[in-house]
Order: structure tokens, then C-alpha cells, then sequence
């Protein structure tokens, strides 16, 4: 049934194209609301065996070279395919406002929703690869045609960097398959490389998707990518599409070649955290706070690559864990940096933005903000938590250094974020309102319409922005439900993950 | 052999002839050549399609001159097809003197596509290459009222010639060493000869011709100017069938009449052979197509640069060798001609259109015509390398075939460049559609659009759209070959695989 969020993603996608505009929106939101229903229906009704890679649909496809349309589904994956689903409907909720090009928009957006349901499902290696790579373009131009800052080198920078790694996953993947003869994820898996092939085929295998997973120091795309997109652009980037990476290196380079990643992991955590720790430093000196929250989604995604790293069962399920909350909170984050702040005061700079009073102004996005502060920063009760502390136990076993390091860093993350949450919404005593104009005009001049006069003027306290929006606040609040309740009760989820993780041959 | 025979076996290239001939009585004959020649033509190698299909499955005249085979025949019809593609630009475009003359020396090259596919004798081989050269030097050159198009006609014959003459050379040697210019006695002969300098002169100077005719470089000096210069319709028709043509012979010569003296292209292994000759080609075509191919503004020179590079990709199957190479080989080269005589019949509408083929007037194409721009994105999309589309699976394909070449994976140096220069290609192509989607109409571009289309709508809007009718359907009916070709390429793939002994 599953596999109907594929089929449901891309049939809409191809609707929007033909409909006319007015109904764009419409028809990006119910097909996203169905994927969602469709893998949340999975999740509830057991009827899959998730502790292992079970197969749903095979159909023969390019018999010649052993190509298989090959879906399976285990609890990894699955947890993917719903925090997909969730970053899908509150993207197009947070795109309500979307009026130019509509259908393009839409159609773009659903196209990489559809792909990462594709990746997240495949269980052949030719289609987990086809379906990664269907994701790049559509990225392009919903960052080309539809972003903001600086738009047309975030989007080829990001396409690039994806491409290479692309490039990478390309080698890799020829060399599984022609060593291993065959693409069958499961088949491989079983399958004895040589120490030899393994020993380089690993690390390009790895590093090729870990570029998408904002691996140090390849990491760079992601902050100029983020800060380009349009809102549900970054949202679906941060949310889904640094998964893909994640997901693909453990699925693919980490299950096939097990001795690789024994030979290689410890320069994978040691990449992980540095990417922690610098990430989070950098964060902490960024003016934009689209660049902090892009720099926030590198550091949190080291924390899933030192989950990985770990191979152990405690490691590699925060890991896990760590996808699907950073999918939450990290759209989230977005959600409110780019909806509900930048569209209405067409301003990110932390100075400029201290001096508005958005709390009074804004009181639904400072509430939201602080959920997702709170959540990012790993207070217990919320997802980043539950995910964090996995990881740390699992690392604590492998590698003791690391976790020291990375608790460093974790103080870097509550301070970065707290500075980027106070000087938003808290900074009432007004000190640094001075340049808000000037450094208004450096980023956006070109761009963005002059903000209306009040806001410009520092001495106006309390200035009137449009309400936060009924999509608005229900998209951030199924998020807000998911991080909460994951958070709460993450057994819900690990009793999901972990007897698949516990499959996989690296462990063994 | 009675001629009857004859005739029968030859019976697809005689209606091609016969049907050049009768495009020709027209053109002299009634003064609506541009509407009835394309007609008449189209329908001429439709019939010859049916001709191909229905030939025996197996026929050998003459020692190797006129084949049958599954191989030549599905090639055969290949070649007429792609043809076929390219006669609707013609009738779309009206600045071509003489249409008629133009589609019956097309149609001739078609013919030495036919006898150059359908040949395992180097003197054949080397009469279909004339025959096809002197075609494209004829349409290259067509629009006499164009300086470009001359100088294109003339940079192309001056390079085909000495090319030629080069292959013509080698050939020769080859003869004189083996006693015979049948591929298959050629094999035979070459396993007790040594790798000796005067058949290592003579294997090098054959290839140089073919590698001119792929364009791989450094033979490719000819192709910027040809693909920018030349009429729309002779640029598609150099850059497809020609090449599909030359790769199927060349494949075939080595492989079949250079096979005993392969060599190896192995990093750290390399033995002397054809092998390495065409690795070392195709890393330099690779290499150097791509990064001369970011620095164009003209999307022409850069499709032109670009196929330089792909010419490259497509050796690899070569060099790898055996059945699968080959096979892999034969279906990049096919898909990449389709992809390429739809890019060039969307710049042929959009140079109709604005009055030049230069990066600036495709700026915002996408708002002003969304079927064109949505068609290009496939095109250029599939050029790259991405999926859905045919050109993601035949990269697979391709570098999974040489990979699996040679002992220990020697030719991972090769695919290493290969992959290495399609990430570099990412960045031209996606230029060009950032410029098609996200570029605004120039105010030039813009104004002349406009001029143009208050002239039409006065003039005669229906004779216009009319006109350019056959190339839109073309460019949709192509769209939808790399798309259907990149979802299921087993269509395709399988036919070939079948049809290689």
C-alpha cells in the first residue's frame, strides 16, 4: 500500500500541470495530506514486517541488465516516508501564498517530494539511484525561479554539490553492481566484496550521499542553498532532502560494505564532529538568521552522521531518530524564519530585526519559535532530545572523545540558538536598532519591495504586520504536534527502528 | 545472384535513391517544393523502413560489401528514422533557397548512412563515408545567402577531405598487410600477424577518419562552426545520424576487423592496441569538450562543444569492448542523436522565432513558450545525464559496461574522467535552463518578438503556424522518445542487445 505515495505524489504533480492555476494549491495540498495518510495507515496497521527489508511491489524493468522496480519497506524507512509526509503538507501549507507560477511551484515541490518517498522505498539500487537523482532539478528551479537572496548561485551551488556527490554515488554503485552482479539491495547485502574493493568503494560511496547530508566540509551548500530557497524550498531541504543522503549512505554504502565502513568510520565521526562543533561556532556569528537556522541543520545532521558512525544498535537508531526530528524541527525553524518573518517584514538580519518587537507584533511565530528553539536545542520532551541522547549513548560505547567534544558543542547550539531567538523576538531594550536600515538595504535592496516606512523607523514600537495565517498555524502546528510527540514517547518510533537496524550486517 | 536478388537486398536504398530523384522532378517541376518535397520524402523513407523490415535475416554479398544482419537492419532503419526526424525542420524553415535540391542530397546522405550500416568491407565502408561527406559538405553549405553557412560547409569539407584521405591511407595498409578489405578475412589475418609499425600506422590512420566523422577530439576542430554555421536541419543531421552511423562502423571495424589486435586501455596495463588509441581519444574529448563548452554563449557552439564531450562518453563502450561495450555504445549513440535533433529543432524554432541562436535569445523562453522551453529542459536534461530520461540510463549503462571491462576494473581510470566531466556538463546545461526559466525576455528579444509577431498576425498568421507545425510535432514526438526511452529503455536496449551476434 505503501508504495502509493510514490505513485499518489507524482499523479498530482503531473494534475497540477494540466489544471488550471487557481487550483494549484488545492491540488498540491490534497496530494500531499493523501501520501501522508497513506504512510501513517502503514504505520498503524502492522501488517508489514518491519525488522526486516520486506518487499512490497517487484516488477521486472529492464530484465537485460537484472533491473527491478523493487520497493521494501522496514522500520528505517518507513519513519522516513512519515516525517516525508509531514514536511509535505505543512511545505505546501507554508506555500499558501504562492501566487506566481503556482503550478510550477507546486508541481516542483511535489516532484521532490515524490522522489524522496522514491529513494526512501526503493530496495533496487538502479532505482534508489534514479529516484536520487530526480530530486536535484527540481530543487534547481524551485530555488532558481522562486527564491529570494542571492537565488541563482545558491541554486547551482546546491545543485553542484548534489551532482558530485551524485558523481560519486555513480562510481560507487557501478562498482557494487558489477562486482556484486546483481542490484538487488537485499541480495548485495548478503554478498562477500573483496576487502580491497570494499576499502575504496566505501568512502566514495559514502561521501557521495554524505554531500547531501551536509558532511565537513562538504557541507557549504546547504547554509547558501537554505538562505536562497523560498520558504518550503529550505523546508523541504533541511526536512527530506538532507535525509536522502543520510538514509542512502546507511541503506546503501554502510549495509553493502560492511568492512569499508570499519575501516572508515572513525574518520566519519571524527568529520562528524567537527561538522558539530564548527557548524554550531559558525552559527553563533551569522547575521542572517536564515544563516544561523542553515548552519543549525549542518550541525544537527553531524549529530546523525556520529550516529552512524557508531555501528551500534543505540548509535545508528538515534540516528534514525535524529532524521525524523531534525525533519520536523528544522522545517519548522524555517517555517517561521521564511513565512512568517521574512514574507511580512522582508528582513532576516538579526539587527535589523531585533528593533521591531516582532513579539508583540508576531505572538503566534514567537510561541512557534520557541517550540522550535527549545526542540533544537535538545530539551527533553522534544524529539531533538530523545534523538540526541540516543546518539550520545551510542557514541559514549564507540567513542568516549566524541561525545565530550560533542556535548561542547551542544552548548554552542543552546547558544547560537538562544541568541538567534532573543535578538528575533526578545530584544526589547533596542539597542542594535540602529542599522536596521542600512543592513535592510544591503541584503535585499534589489529584491524586495522598501519596507513600509514604520518598520524602517526604530522608534516605532509596535507596527502592524498581517496576522500569521489559518495554513500557517496549522502547518506549524502539525509539526509542533510531531516533535512534541515524538519527544513524549520516542518508543513509538525506536520500537519501529531498531529491530531494523538490528538487520543490518554491519552490526554483526 | 541473379539482379533480381541484388535488387531485393538493396531494395531500402534504391527507394531512397528513387525517392531523392522523384523530390528533385518536383522541385523543378512545381513551384510548391517546400510543401510537397517533405511530404514525398517523409513517405519515400517510410516506405523504405517497410523495405528494411522486410529483408531476409541474414544475406552476405560479395565478400562482406552488402550485409543483412539483425545488427545492420535495426540500424538501417535507425538511421532512416532519425531521416525522418529531420525532413519536418526543413519544411519549417523558410529561409532555405531550393528546398527541394536540399531534402534529395539529404536524402542522399541518408543513403550513405544505409550503405555505410550495412557494410563489413572497408571500400564500402570508405564509399558510404564519402557519400554521406559530401552530402553534409552540401548542406552544411546550403544557404548560399549565409557567410556563416558557407564557412561551416567549407571548414567541414576542408578537415572531412584530408580526413579522408587519411582513412583512405590506412586502409590501404590494412589491405596490403591482410590481402583483404573484408572485415571478417581482415580478423582472421591479423591473429597470426604481430603488432608490427606499419599495421600500427595503418589501425591509427583509419581510426582518425572515424574519429573525425564523432567529432572526438583533437579531430573536432571542424564541429564548432559546422553546428553553429549550417542550416538547423544539416547541423541535426551531422550531429545525428552521421554519428550514430560512425559508431555503428566503428565498432564494427574494430571489434570485428581489428579485434585480434586490441591492445589494452587498463591503468598501470596498458598494451599496444586500438584500445588505448581510443581511451586516450575519449579522455581528451571529454576533458576538452566539457570545459571549452562552459565558456560558450552560443547554444549552438555549445551543443556543438558538448558533443565532443559525449562523442567521448559514447567511446567508452567502444574501448570496453565485447557485447555488452558494444551494445551499450550502439543505444548511447542512438538516444544522444534523438536528444540532440530535438535540441536542434527547439533552437531552429526559437532562432525563427528571435533572429539568433545566442544564450540571450533564449532568455525567458519559458514565458513565452512553455512547450518549447518544457521540450528543451528534457533535451538538455537528458544530455546531462538525469533521470527519468534516456540519457541517465544510458550513462548507466555505458559506465557500468566499461567498469566491468578489463582485468581488476582497469578501466575505472576512464570512467573516473568520464563522470568527472558529465558533473562538469551539469553546469552548461543548467545555464541554459536557468536562462530559459528564470531569465526575463530581453528588452531587444522582446521587441522584436513582438514586431515579428505584429507582422505575422497582419501578414498571414495561418501560413505561419502552419509552417511551423511539422517542427513542433517533431520536438514533441522526440520529447517523448528520450522520456519513454529513459523510463523503460528496455524497448530499445533489448532490441539491440538481440540483434549483436
Amino acid at each position: 500500500m505503501i508504495a502509493w505515495t510514490i505513485y499518489i505524489t507524482f499523479a498530482g504533480a503531473i494534475v497540477l500541470l494540466v489544471l488550471p492555476r487557481v487550483f494549484a494549491r488545492w491540488i498540491a495540498v490534497v496530494t500531499a495530506t493523501a501520501g501522508f495518510a497513506v504512510s501513517l495507515a502503514t504505520f498503524l496497521c502492522d501488517d508489514v514486517d518491519l525488522a526486516h527489508f520486506t518487499t512490497i511491489v517487484r516488477v521486472p524493468w529492464i530484465p537485460a541488465l537484472g533491473m527491478n522496480y523493487h520497493l521494501a519497506l522496514d522500520g528505517i524507512s518507513l519513519t522516513l516516508v512519515l516525517v516525508t509526509g509531514i514536511v509535505a503538507i505543512s511545505a505546501v501549507l507554508f506555500s499558501w501564498d504562492v501566487t506566481d507560477r503556482a503550478n510550477e511551484f507546486f508541481f516542483w515541490l511535489l516532484l521532490v517530494v515524490g522522489g524522496s518517498y522514491g529513494v526512501f522505498l526503493s530496495a533496487d539500487l538502479f532505482l534508489l539511484f534514479l529516484f536520487y537523482e530526480l530530486v536535484i532539478v527540481p530543487k534547481y528551479f524551485l530555488i532558481a525561479i522562486f527564491g529570494s537572496t542571492n537565488k541563482e548561485y545558491g541554486a547551482m551551488k546546491l545543485t553542484l554539490y548534489s551532482f558530485f556527490g551524485g558523481a560519486l554515488v555513480f562510481l560507487g554503485i557501478i562498482a557494487a553492481y558489477v562486482s556484486g552482479g546483481s542490484l538487488d539491495l537485499n541480495q548485495l547485502a548478503q554478498f562477500q566484496f573483496t576487502p580491497q574493493l570494499q576499502s575504496w568503494a566505501f568512502p566514495v560511496l559514502f561521501l557521495g550521499f554524505a554531500v547531501l547530508a551536509g558532511i565537513w566540509p562538504l557541507h557549504t551548500w546547504a547554509p547558501t542553498g537554505h538562505v536562497a530557497a523560498p520558504t518550503a524550498g529550505s523546508m523541504l531541504l533541511a526536512g527530506i532532502v538532507m535525509k536522502l543522503g543520510a538514509y542512502a549512505a546507511l541503506r546503501v554504502a554502510m549495509n553493502l560494505f560492511p568492512q569499508g565502513f570499519q575501516m572508515w568510520r572513525t574518520w566519519i565521526a571524527v568529520l562528524a564532529v567537527i561538522g558539530i562543533v564548527y557548524a554550531a561556532a559558525v552559527a553563533l556569528r551569522q547575521r542572517d538568521l536564515k544563516f544561523v537556522i542553515g548552519y543549525s541543520s549542518v550541525s544537527h545532521m553531524g549529530f546523525v552522521l556520529l550516529g552512524l558512525a557508531t555501528a551500534n544498535v543505540f548509535g545508528v537508531s538515534g540516528a534514525v531518530l535524529q532524521m525524523f526530528s531534525h525533519g520536523v524541527i528544522g522545517a519548522l525553524l524555517f517555517a517561521v524564519a521564511g513565512r512568517m518573518i521574512y514574507r511580512r517584514t522582508h528582513m532576516r538580519e538579526l539587527d535589523a530585526l531585533a528593533g521591531m518587537n516582532l513579539r508583540d507584533a508576531l505572538p503566534f511565530a514567537a510561541f512557534t519559535f520557541v517550540i522550535a528553539a527549545a526542540a533544537s536545542m535538545g530539551i527533553p520532551g522534544f524529539s531533538g532530545f530523545a534523538a540526541e541522547i540516543t546518539i550520545l549513548i551510542g557514541a559514549w560505547k564507540s567513542y568516549p572523545l566524541a561525545v565530550w567534544i560533542t556535548g561542547a558543542g551542544m552548548v554552542l547550539v543552546a547558544a547560537f540558538t538562544l541568541r538567534a531567538l532573543k535578538r528575533t523576538f526578545f530584544d526589547v531594550d533596542g539597542e542594535s536598532a540602529a542599522p536596521s536600515s542600512a543592513s535592510a538595504a544591503r541584503t535585499d535592496a534589489r529584491q524586495m519591495p522598501a519596507p513600509p516606512a514604520q518598520i524602517a523607523s526604530s522608534a516605532e514600537r509596535s507596527i502592524h504586520l498581517e496576522p500569521i495565517t489559518i495554513p500557517e498555524k496549522l502547518g506549524a502546528g502539525l509539526l509542533m504536534f510531531a516533535t512534541l510527540a515524538v519527544g513524549l514517547y520516542p518508543k513509538f518510533l525506536l520500537d519501529r527502528i531498531q529491530p531494523a537496524v538490528e538487520a543490518m550486517r554491519f552490526l554483526k | 545472384m541473379s539482379y533480381l536478388e541484388l535488387l531485393r537486398l538493396a531494395a531500402p536504398e534504391a527507394i531512397v535513391v528513387v525517392t531523392a530523384l522523384a523530390v528533385l522532378t518536383i522541385a523543378l517541376t512545381t513551384a510548391r517544393a517546400l510543401v510537397l518535397g517533405p511530404i514525398v520524402a517523409a513517405l519515400g523513407v517510410a516506405v523504405a523502413i517497410v523495405a528494411v523490415v522486410m529483408l531476409p535475416s541474414h544475406a552476405n554479398l560479395f565478400g562482406g560489401m552488402l550485409v543483412i544482419s539483425p545488427l545492420n537492419s535495426l540500424f538501417k532503419i535507425i538511421c532512416l528514422a532519425l531521416a525522418l526526424a529531420t525532413v519536418p525542420l526543413v519544411s519549417s524553415e523558410k529561409a532555405l533557397p531550393n528546398p527541394g535540391e536540399y531534402i534529395a542530397v539529404l536524402l542522399l546522405g541518408s543513403v550513405g548512412l544505409m550503405l555505410l550500416v550495412g557494410s563489413e568491407e572497408l571500400l564500402m565502408i570508405f564509399i558510404g563515408l564519402e557519400l554521406l561527406g559530401l552530402s553534409l559538405y552540401v548542406l552544411a553549405a546550403f544557404d548560399k545567402a549565409d557567410v556563416h553557412s558557407a564557412e561551416a560547409g567549407l571548414k567541414y569539407f576542408l578537415f572531412g577531405s584530408t580526413a579522408s584521405a587519411f582513412t583512405l591511407f590506412g586502409i590501404s595498409l590494412i589491405y596490403g598487410l591482410s590481402g583483404s578489405t573484408a572485415l571478417a578475412a581482415i580478423g582472421q589475418k591479423l591473429t597470426t600477424l604481430p603488432l608490427q609499425p606499419l599495421l600500427a600506422v595503418g589501425i591509427v590512420m583509419t581510426l582518425i577518419g572515424f574519429a573525425f566523422k564523432i567529432a572526438a577530439a583533437p579531430f573536432h576542430l571542424w564541429a564548432p562552426d559546422a553546428y553553429q554555421g549550417a542550416p538547423i536541419p544539416s547541423a541535426a543531421f551531422i550531429a545525428s545520424g552521421s554519428k550514430v552511423a560512425s559508431f555503428v562502423v566503428l565498432g564494427k571495424i574494430v571489434l570485428i576487423g581489428f579485434g585480434p589486435v586490441h591492445g589494452s586501455a587498463d591503468w598501470h596495463a596498458m598494451i599496444a592496441g586500438w584500445s588505448p588509441i581510443l581511451a586516450a581519444l575519449a579522455a581528451f574529448s571529454i576533458l576538452l569538450g566539457n570545459f571549452v563548452a562552459l565558456a560558450q554563449t552560443n547554444v549552438r557552439r555549445l551543443l556543438a562543444y558538448s558533443a565532443v564531450a559525449h562523442g567521448g562518453y559514447t567511446l567508452l563502450g567502444v574501448v570496453a569492448g565485447g557485447r555488452e561495450g558494444f551494445s551499450a555504445t550502439l543505444f548511447y549513440t542512438t538516444t544522444y542523436a534523438v536528444t540532440l535533433i530535438g535540441a536542434f529543432a527547439v533552437v531552429g524554432a526559437v532562432r525563427r522565432e528571435t533572429g539568433g541562436d545566442d544564450l540571450q535569445n533564449f532568455s525567458g523562453l519559458a514565458a513565452r513558450s512553455p512547450f518549447l522551453a518544457a521540450c528543451m529542459a528534457i533535451f538538455f536534461l537528458s544530455l546531462a545525464g538525469l533521470p527519468p530520461l534516456a540519457g541517465f540510463f544510458g550513462k548507466f549503462y555505458l559506465f557500468s559496461a566499461a567498469f566491468r571491462a578489463g582485468g581488476n576494473h582497469g578501466l575505472l581510470w576512464l570512467v573516473a574522467i568520464a563522470l568527472f566531466g558529465s558533473f562538469v556538463s551539469l553546469y552548461y546545461y543548467l545555464i541554459v535552463l536557468k536562462v530559459i526559466f528564470v531569465g526575463e525576455p530581453s528588452a531587444s528579444t522582446a521587441q522584436r518578438g513582438q514586431s515579428n509577431a505584429s507582422a505575422v498576425r497582419t501578414l498571414d498568421l495561418n501560413a505561419s503556424t502552419a509552417r511551423e507545425f511539422p517542427s513542433r510535432a517533431t520536438i514533441a514526438l522526440l520529447a517523448a522518445v528520450v522520456l519513454v526511452l529513459g523510463i523503460m529503455p528496455q524497448t530499445l536496449a533489448a532490441k539491440i542487445i538481440a540483434s549483436l551476434p
